[in-house]
């Protein structure tokens, strides 16, 4: 029972708990299940079984009456452990946050449990949200359930992607039905396709960020994480809207994203931006990219070359922008009121002890980067002209909307890399390099599994739409995964 | 006439600019919904927003936007229809976010200007620079613990508003007047209670000295946190000294923040320039842009009151009061209310006598609430009543002399003046036979008097007048006794 109920969609489940084919508490139950015999991926940082339970019951009940809430009623998902949740640890993947338990619901979370959905979980993540691998979470990495199949890396552990890594394994390996993540510069994007699931960030300001633990704040943005486009555009739904706590959410309707996603792509004009490849990238990332072009030209879409001149410079902005407002936004830490403190002999030793002790490598080093891009003598050189840059980034992307709809590219230069793999700062940051542009933008992006890597390993293509137009990405979406018809493996469990 | 401070190489000028901080008034924080009531339990008026909690987020309370507008429309300055918040980054216990949410590059008022009214009756022009809006910070207590420091959230995120002026004052005694002018404009307005002692406002004070007559401005030093205006003067005046000594010496001035010790009336250095914090402002990417439109601006600026400057005009203009009495009359809303209520302004279309009715506020009124330590609102005789006193004088009742003794018992009692005429029998002897018989005799009884005054000595018939309010125990209309002396004594 408990296997085939954790292969179920959220459209699936939603119908079998409406058919009464089965209960919540039995789809949450075959979830932790499925998680206990495979406690090796590192999922979660705190596990909330109990409540889990609790919630399914209540769900349960609920649809006894009559009273079903709708779609994501009694789904059971994963919470990246950078939302706050009320009476459950919240540590953003960082020791400096460790055993701290917030009296507040973040607005994500309370919107999907408001929607009736069981949170199994707070899932690991990179350490305050920095990082492409999840090796950077203080609570240990999460591990990728694929592995290759031949190659040099056939039969090692593989990294998940960051930030939302955890989220992105336990969809993969079915120990949830959705996750949330937070995409500051492709941190759902990424290890969705390094995990084969469809990983969805909204236009900047269509969820709301109350309650997330901010890393770069106009750029963070939380969306759904789901094994199929159809059960994205359900879960996204539950977790959108305005919310008047963050003034820069968006006043804007919600639409019924799931209602149109079967439109397919007729008509569309669809960009190919001929700046979106990367040194090294392997052809077989660039033919994937051809097939998905090819297939939407199939469905009725009209294929067009287009141009965004800048995006060369936007991983170097991002990594300006991106560090300067976390260099700012990581001062709360500082062992006065919550969280770690390290004592010492003044005020400023105690900040010193605290930081340091609290705050891992990579942390440690985008603080730093930031407060040197904001200091004076170099505001001008870095910050502003990274602010000038992100402008010319936009306009890149407002010009080219006025041709195409919606524009396709890979959502990362590589498949999933090896847990152990050595690798500088720098080439790290590399793994963003066809997810930040959009972040920069503010505009929506989805990567979508599209197909496997010669050794056996996914590969996701992306796809950008106009601000707030999440519906034609989701249609178009949707005909990248008919046509991939991609196939996610049940993986057997790794017990630990 | 220039204050000047003189130092063994001659004259020195002093050159201050001040960043007066006033709190705005307003229910809730300037980014969250925790109250701003002063003197609640310490950490009592504290939201999630404030402690800084993680995930938490700032919005912008309106009302302290329209209340910084109101302001710059009373300091007569531009309104930024585009202002921005920033981000002011450093590290202390009690700032929660390690940033204070202020306005750098875009403030949301631009240069304005403050007019002062000298002693002398000249006015001097006080150019100011910008408004900004601005979170407080909280408070540590290093004072409840030994070897621990406390620290009380209540205030932090309270919004202030930062005044900076140009440097344009030139002595203490300006300084000193322009903050009463910004503290009485924003009473005035409603935007800032002005409780100096209650740190609602309070000032960092620029100083530099200079020899009279340069045009460059030399290195300047900031002292913090200045609470009471004869503070912020005596600091200016130790300041200046301090400065004038150190250059006199062949030293140089240090670009410093300094604190003001009153007790030992001196300064002291906090950091020095290579100590100085770099703030690293950047706009705040929690919050939009401040936009408005003029139709907003127009909209306040409808119902700004009458300010100082301009009531202290109408009422040289309408009731021909000198600058003096104007200028006192309208140090604040109430006063120049009851002022006019005293007036009768409006009443029947007549209004009382303006001089007499200043008179009796600015000499009598002022002198009784002083003794008593009230102020205009806690006023014992009410502008009616005072009104009422006023005419009874006016139509003979009583006299003038007659009437302060009706009015301290109208501050003793709180009593109608006319209630208080009636049960003492102070009305007026108008009644020309019992006057007479009065002056007939006190002249019958002061031969002596009568001849020296008959002898040329006139000097002497005010000591008659006094004799004969005397025997009618003051009562007597004074013109009446004056009128029918002079015919007896001559005749």
């Amino acid at each position: 029972m408990s296997n085939t109920l954790t292969q179920l969609t959220i459209a699936q489940a939603r119908d079998g708990l409406s058919n009464g084919d089965f209960s919540a508490t039995e789809l949450t139950q075959s979830c932790m299940d499925t998680y206990g015999a495979a406690r090796k991926l590192n999922i979660y940082i705190t596990e909330t079984p109990e409540l889990a339970l609790e919630q399914a019951a209540a769900s349960d009940a609920r649809r006894a009456k009559g009273e079903a809430l709708g779609s994501m009623d009694g789904i059971p998902i994963a919470m990246k452990d950078l939302f706050c949740t009320d009476g459950i640890q919240s540590t953003a993947g960082s020791h400096i946050l460790e055993g701290f338990v917030p009296q507040y619901e973040s607005t994500i979370s309370q919107n999907l449990k408001d929607a009736g959905s069981v949170m199994l979980g707070k899932s690991n993540m990179d350490e305050f949200a920095m990082g492409s691998a999840t090796t950077t979470s203080y609570y240990g990495n999460t591990v990728n359930p694929w592995q290759a199949a031949s190659g040099p890396d056939a039969g090692k552990d593989l990294a998940p992607g960051g930030s939302s890594g955890g989220s992105a394994s336990a969809v993969a390996a079915r120990m949830c039905l959705g996750a949330t993540g937070t995409d500051t510069g492709g941190s759902i994007r990424q290890p969705a396709s390094f995990t084969g699931i469809v990983g969805l960030k909204p236009t900047y300001g269509r969820c709301s960020r109350w309650g997330c633990v901010a890393f770069a704040s106009s750029l963070d943005q939380a969306g759904p994480m789901t094994r199929t486009v159809r059960d994205a555009a359900i879960m996204l739904g539950a977790m959108a809207g305005h919310d008047v706590k963050d003034s820069t959410s968006t006043p804007i309707e919600t639409p019924d994203f799931e209602a149109v996603i079967d439109q397919g792509v007729k008509g569309l004009r669809v960009g190919i931006p001929k700046e979106y490849t990367a040194e090294g990238m392997p052809e077989e990332i660039t033919s994937l990219w051809q097939r998905g072009a090819g297939w939407l030209r199939e469905a009725g879409a009209e294929i067009v070359d287009v141009s965004l001149p800048h995006t060369k410079y936007a991983l170097p902005t991002y990594y300006i922008v991106a560090p300067a407002e976390a260099s700012s936004n990581l001062a709360r830490y500082d062992g006065v009121r919550y969280g770690l403190r390290v004592e010492g002999n003044s005020l400023d030793e105690m900040y010193m002890n605290t930081r340091a002790e609290g705050f891992g490598e990579e942390v440690q080093r985008r603080v730093l980067i930031g407060t040197y891009v904001l200091s004076a003598g170099y505001y001008d050189a870095y910050y502003l002209q990274a602010q000038k840059v992100r402008t010319r980034i936009a306009e890149d992307f407002t010009k080219v909307f006025e041709d195409v709809d919606v524009l396709l590219t890979p959502t990362a230069p590589s498949p999933a890399f090896t847990l152990d793999a050595k690798m500088d700062p720098v080439t790290m940051y590399l793994n963003d390099i066809f997810t930040v542009p959009a972040s920069l933008a503010g505009l929506p992006g989805i990567s979508v599994p599209a197909g496997l890597s010669q050794h056996g390993l996914p590969l996701g293509l992306q796809l950008i739409a106009k601000p707030y137009d999440e519906l034609t990405m989701l249609r178009t979406a949707e005909v990248i995964e008919r046509f991939a018809g991609f196939d996610l493996p049940v993986f057997s469990g790794r017990e630990a | 006439m220039s204050y000047r401070i003189v130092g063994e190489t001659g004259e020195w000028e002093v050159v201050v600019g001040l960043e007066v901080h006033a709190q705005v008034t307003s229910e809730s924080k300037l980014f969250s919904g925790a109250s701003t009531e002063f003197g609640g339990e310490p950490n009592s008026h504290v939201s999630l927003v404030d402690a800084a909690m993680p995930g938490m987020l700032p919005v912008i309370n309106e009302h302290c936007i329209e209340q910084a507008v109101r302001t710059g429309l009373g300091l007569k300055a531009k309104v930024n229809l585009y202002s921005v918040f920033a981000r002011k980054n450093y590290f202390y216990a009690d700032l929660p976010q390690g940033y204070q949410i202020s306005q750098f590059e875009f403030p949301i008022i631009g240069a304005g200007t403050v007019i002062l009214d000298m002693p002398d009756g000249t006015t001097r022009n006080i150019g100011i620079e910008r408004l900004h809006l601005e979170q407080d910070a909280g408070k540590s207590m290093h004072d409840q613990d030994p070897r621990r420091t406390f620290v009380d959230l209540n205030r932090s995120g309270v919004a202030l508003m930062e005044i900076v002026s140009d440097p344009d004052m030139r002595s203490p005694e300006e300084a000193g007047i322009y903050v009463r002018k910004i503290r009485s404009i924003v009473r005035y307005l409603g935007t800032c209670d002005g409780n100096m002692e209650q740190g609602s406002m309070r000032a960092d004070v620029n100083v530099s000295v200079r020899k009279p007559g340069d045009t460059e401005l030399r290195t300047r030093c900031e002292i913090k946190n200045v609470n009471s205006v004869r503070f912020i003067m005596h600091a200016i005046e130790v300041e200046a000294q301090r400065q004038v000594e150190v250059w006199e010496s062949g030293g140089q001035v240090e670009q410093q923040t300094r604190l003001f010790d009153p007790v030992k009336g001196e300064t002291r250095a906090m950091r020095s320039k290579e100590f100085a914090h770099d703030y690293r402002y950047f706009p705040d990417p929690d919050l939009l842009p401040v936009k408005f439109n003029q139709e907003y601006v127009d909209g306040i600026a409808a119902t700004l009151p009458e300010l100082p400057d301009e009531k202290k005009q109408r009422y040289m203009a309408d009731y021909n009061l000198s600058a003096y009495d104007a200028e006192v009359l309208v140090v604040d809303r109430e006063t120049g209310g009851y002022f006019e209520t005293v007036l009768g302004r409006g009443d029947k279309g007549k209004t009382r006598d303006a001089k007499l009715a200043a008179n009796w506020v600015i000499s009598n009124l002022f002198g009784a609430l002083k003794a008593e330590s009230k102020t205009i609102t806690q006023s014992p005789v009410s502008a009616d009543q005072l009104g009422q006193l006023l005419d009874l004088i006016s139509d003979n009742t009583i006299s003038g002399k007659i009437a302060k003794t009706v009015f301290e018992e109208m501050i003793a009692t709180g009593k109608e003046p006319a209630d208080i005429v009636a049960e003492k029998g102070l009305k007026q002897i108008t009644d020309t036979g019992a006057i007479e018989a009065a002056v007939d005799d006190v002249i019958a009884n002061s031969p002596e008097q009568v001849a020296q005054y008959q002898g040329g000595n006139e000097k002497i018939a005010g000591w008659f007048v006094g004799q004969v309010m005397k025997a009618t125990q003051g009562k007597a209309n004074p013109g009446m006794v004056n009128k029918l002396l002079k015919e007896k004594l001559s005749g």
